[in-house]
Order: C-alpha cells, then structure tokens, then sequence
C-alpha cells in the first residue's frame, strides 16, 4: 500500500473491510464444521458443547467409510463419467464452434439458432424422454446412459465460436497459401491458440458432471453403478445413526471438485465468468 | 474456386455431424417427445391412447400441483431477489480488498459453489441437525426453542432456500467482481474529487453502471431455481414430500414414482413454458437496459 493510499484509509473502510471478513469466515465455517466432525471419533460428535477441534483426531470414519461402503466403485464411476463427459463436450464442441466460426455451410444459420435454442430449454423437463431413451438403448445402470444427456453443453459451443471468431484471419490465409488442410488449420492453428479456454472449459465441464445429481440418481438403480454424488445420499441405512463417517464421505465426495478448484482458481473463475457472459 | 467451396461444405459436415448426433438424440428428440406424450396417457416406459388436452385440464383441480406451483414460486421468491442482494453485498466487499488476500477471502465466498449438491445435502443436514447440529446451540445460547428445521412445514422452504443462496452465491458473487472490475478508475476518482460520499458513489456510478449485470444475475437465478429439485428432494428424506412438492419434484413423481409418463409430461411442459416465458423476458430486459445505458 503506498503513502498516498495510506493517507486516504478512513476508519468507516476499515469497519467494512473488517464485516467483510468475518462474514467470510461465517460463511466458509459449515465447510470446517463438516470436515472437522469427520475427523472426531463417534463420542466426540455428539457432545452438547462445541468443540472447535477434535480432541483425538482419528482418521477411523474414512476408514469405516472405504470398508463399509462401496465409494471405491462410485468413485471410478464418477471419474469414468466426469472424464468421458469432459472428452465428448469438448471435442464435438470445439469442432462444431470451429465449423459455425470459420465456415459456410448450408444450415449453419439453422444450427446457430438450434444451439441458442437449447438454452432455454429446462434439461431437468426433459428426465422422462431422456429415461425412455435410454432405455430403449439398453444402457440403463451404464456408464453411456450416466453420460449421453449429459452432453448437452450449448455454452461450451458458443464460447469456443466466439474464440475462433476473435482469431485474425491472416493466420487462416497465410495457411490457406500452403495449402494446409481445414483440420490441419484447427488442430495445428485454431486449437493451439485457444489452449487457455479449452483448459478453463474442462476443467468447469469436469466440476459441473462431477456434480451432476438428478440425471445419475434416476439412470442408475444398482449400487456399485452409482457416481459418488448420487451413492453417498443412498446409504444413510449403512450408517445409521452415524455422522461422522456421512461427513467423511462427503468429503471424500467434495475433495476432487475442492482440489480442482484450489489448483486452477483463476481458470475455473476465467471460464465461468465467460459462459455467464454470454448473451446469446 | 468452385471445388473449394464443396470440400468446405464437406469439411463443415464432417465437423459438425457428432455434435449435432447428439443434439438430435438427447436433445430434441426427447423435447418432441415430451410435447407428444403430454397429450397421452402413456406409462413411463411404453405406448399410451391419445386423450387431447386432458392431462392439462386435470392439472387445474390437482391439489398437489397447485402445492408444487405455490411452492415453487414461494422459493423463487425466496432465493432470487435476497440471493442477488447478498451477493452484490459481497462483491462490493470482496472487492474492496488487494491481491492474494482477496483470492482467499473470494475463495471462502466461492467454495460451497464447486460442491455437489448432496456434500452440501449432508454438511447442512450436519450443522441443522436437532439433537447434535451446532446451529441448535447458538440457538440454546440466544434461548430460542430449536426448531427441527427440515421436517417442519412452515420452515423447510425458507432454511432450504437460505442453504440454496449459500450453496449458489458464489457464481453471481463473481459475476458482480467480473462488472466492478469493468468500471474505469477514473470514475470514481473523478467522484472523489467531487467529495463525493460512499453512499452517492455508489447510488450514482456503481449501481448505474452495474445494472445490466445485476438483470443478468437475476434472471440467472430465476431460471436456475425454477428447476430446483434436488436440494428438496434430499432434504425431504424421512419427511414429507407432499408437503414440499415443487414442479421437478413433481415431474418426478408422477413419472418415476406413480409411472404416469402422459401426467409427468404435462407438469414438464408448464415448467417448460414458465422457463421459456423467463428466458424471452430476460432477454427484453436486457436489451432495454442496454438501450437505456446508452
């Protein structure tokens, strides 16, 4: 802070700044309260006093949690979907924004109106043709039938236009003279240009699917198909009456997204603050 | 000249064909299909007999999707307008703040936003709880009866929706940093030269000048809590779902629960218009606030 900021710092700044943070605190305090309740042994949990940190931190509820559930299986499943999700959004998103941006096609007004369209559809009106579908398919307790109305990433495609709408077009004609290929100048030019939104689009991409709830909750009715969101509301019976290894598994559910999250901060803001800022 | 232009239809074709499979399957297939099977009375899974509007007009004397409607817009109400307010409240303060000090306080606002609804199904259920939860000893302190939140009628909507702004805040919350951080330096100083006070500043520059991202924010959120479900559904485990229905909700259980897919599709296409019907007037408002900032 220099001298002349210094000099303007006003007490009523310093009361806000002050509500600020405690605010945060408050509001980031459920977080701690549930991870530290994970790491209390059974007794500690249900004492009638608060207990800010554990007396004896035992790591007994993650242990139990792994053992007694099948998180193991869900979380295989959860990174299979989260990541095969990811793949197909981008790919078939990247090429699709690539063809409206740089191409003439026939219908290429039609499928710009159809992509916008899909934004105001409710995909959560959509569970019961979307069951029938993929059922009808077979692919009821199936990694595919997890995925496939999932891919439904009309952003993602809108983003990625708008990108290779911002390219200059002496890069795409200086290429055209060498006689490059259009999927020589995707993935040689366009592509490499655009690394930072396709790392920020995945990695949201990831969050949201690995967040998903309603869509894998109604596609799967076996328990070891389940992803780790929708398997960890399943087996309270499992529990019973025992906080502390749900808490756990919440954890163990919310750690990747979390991690996700700390270690690409600014990519995750980045890219959601663009696919808000779309208006269509 | 004229055989480029046919390679690049090719190549447009070739690009465009996976993406637009899968639109075609997961997404407007199952839009027609869900328009046709409003008009039977079909089964989840299987054919039914074509019976016109009569699943609609069933709709008009059903107890429970009058409950489902109410209930809904109760929680948009609920959720919208105190959720934009808070987080506008937030940005301002986050944004008060410099450098990595500000990325760990945006972080503490912006966490819940990354989970999945059922860890925060589960840390809520945790803090409210009514024998153990932590909420209920400050309640003890302040000498509140507790109250056992989520299988009481009158506050199952409310605590939800204050779990919801809290889970959701931290979207908008960067939607509002994102239109403050647009606002040129200038003129604030230029407002500071004037001795402006804070509170002017901010009636007259910030506010002004914020609005079309505070139009988009809200009709963000109107969209996106007309389609709750799963915090209510979780949240309604062990209780009484009647009592909480909402239009997903709704759908839901008509569909998967009662296997009327004819009835289920008829509560999903009013709740596709309503989305619809939002959607168009968010966009008016929009352009119309746009228009007027120019």
């Amino acid at each position: 802070m220099n001298v002349m900021a210094a000099q303007r710092w006003d007490f009523r700044g310093g009361i806000i700044t002050a509500l600020t943070l405690v605010w945060a605190i408050l509001w980031a305090f459920p977080l701690y309260w549930g991870v530290i309740s994970s790491l209390k042994p059974d007794s500690e949990v249900v004492r009638p006093y608060i207990e800010l940190w554990p007396e004896t931190p035992t790591l007994e509820n993650y242990i139990s949690a792994l053992t007694t559930t099948q998180i193991g299986a869900w979380y295989i499943n959860s990174v299979a979907v989260a990541v095969g999700v990811t793949a197909i959004t981008i790919f078939i998103s990247m090429l699709c924004g690539y063809a409206i941006s740089q191409l003439r096609f026939p219908g290429r007004t039609a499928l710009w109106w159809l992509i916008l369209a899909s934004f105001m559809v409710p995909i959560s009106a959509l569970i019961i043709n979307h069951f029938v579908l993929v059922a009808n398919l077979g692919l009821i307790n199936s990694w595919a039938g997890i995925m496939l109305p999932q891919l439904i990433h009309p952003v993602i495609v809108i983003v990625y236009k708008q990108f290779f709408d911002q390219v200059p077009k002496d890069f795409r004609e200086a290429a055209v003279m060498d006689n490059a290929s259009e999927f020589g100048i995707l993935f040689k030019i366009y592509m490499p240009m655009n690394w930072g939104v396709t790392t920020a689009l995945s990695i949201v991409c990831f969050i949201w699917t690995w967040n998903a709830f309603l869509w894998p909750f109604l596609s799967v009715t076996r328990t070891e198909m389940m992803t780790i969101t929708v398997g960890i509301t399943q087996v309270n019976d499992a529990f019973g009456v025992y906080y502390a290894r749900q808490l756990s598994a919440a954890v163990l559910a919310g750690l990747p997204v979390a991690l996700a999250y700390l270690f690409f901060q600014r990519r995750v803001t980045e890219a959601i603050t663009l696919s808000a800022g779309i208006k269509g | 000249m004229l055989r480029n232009f046919r390679t690049e239809r090719l190549v447009a074709l070739v690009l465009v064909a996976p993406f637009l499979a899968v639109y075609l399957l997961a997404f407007v297939y199952p839009t027609v299909q869900m328009f046709r099977i409003s008009f039977t009375d079909a089964p989840l899974i299987g054919a039914g007999r074509w019976v016109g509007l009569d699943n609609y007009l069933r709709l008009d004397n059903d107890p429970i999707f009058r409950r489902a409607v109410w209930n809904t817009a109760y929680f948009v109400l609920m959720t919208v307008v105190p959720g934009t307010l808070i987080a506008l409240l937030i940005a301002l303060g986050v944004s008060r703040l410099k450098g990595r000090f500000q990325a760990l306080v945006l972080a503490l606002f912006f966490l819940p936003y990354i989970l999945p609804v059922s860890v925060v199904y589960l840390i809520w259920d945790w803090t409210l709880n009514f024998q153990f939860g932590i909420a209920m000893h400050v309640l003890d302190w302040l000498g509140i009866p507790r109250v056992p939140v989520f299988k009481s009628r009158v506050w199952f909507l409310p605590a939800v929706a204050g779990v919801t702004i809290w889970w959701t805040a931290g979207f908008s919350i960067l939607l509002f940093l994102a239109g403050l951080r647009s606002i040129p330096a200038e003129i604030y100083e230029a407002a500071a030269l004037d001795s402006s006070t804070r509170w002017t500043t901010f009636r007259r520059i910030t506010w002004p000048l914020l609005w079309p991202i505070t139009s988009l924010v809200f009709t963000i959120q109107l969209i996106l809590q007309l389609k709750i479900f799963d915090q209510v559904y979780l949240f309604s485990i062990g209780g009484r779902p009647n009592d909480n229905m909402v239009l997903v909700y709704y759908v839901f259980q008509k569909a998967f629960q009662q296997n009327q897919g004819g009835r289920a599709a008829a509560v999903a296409v009013t709740l596709f218009v309503l989305v619809v019907v939002v959607s168009v007037l968010q966009f008016q408002l929009l352009r119309f606030a746009e228009r007027r900032r120019r």
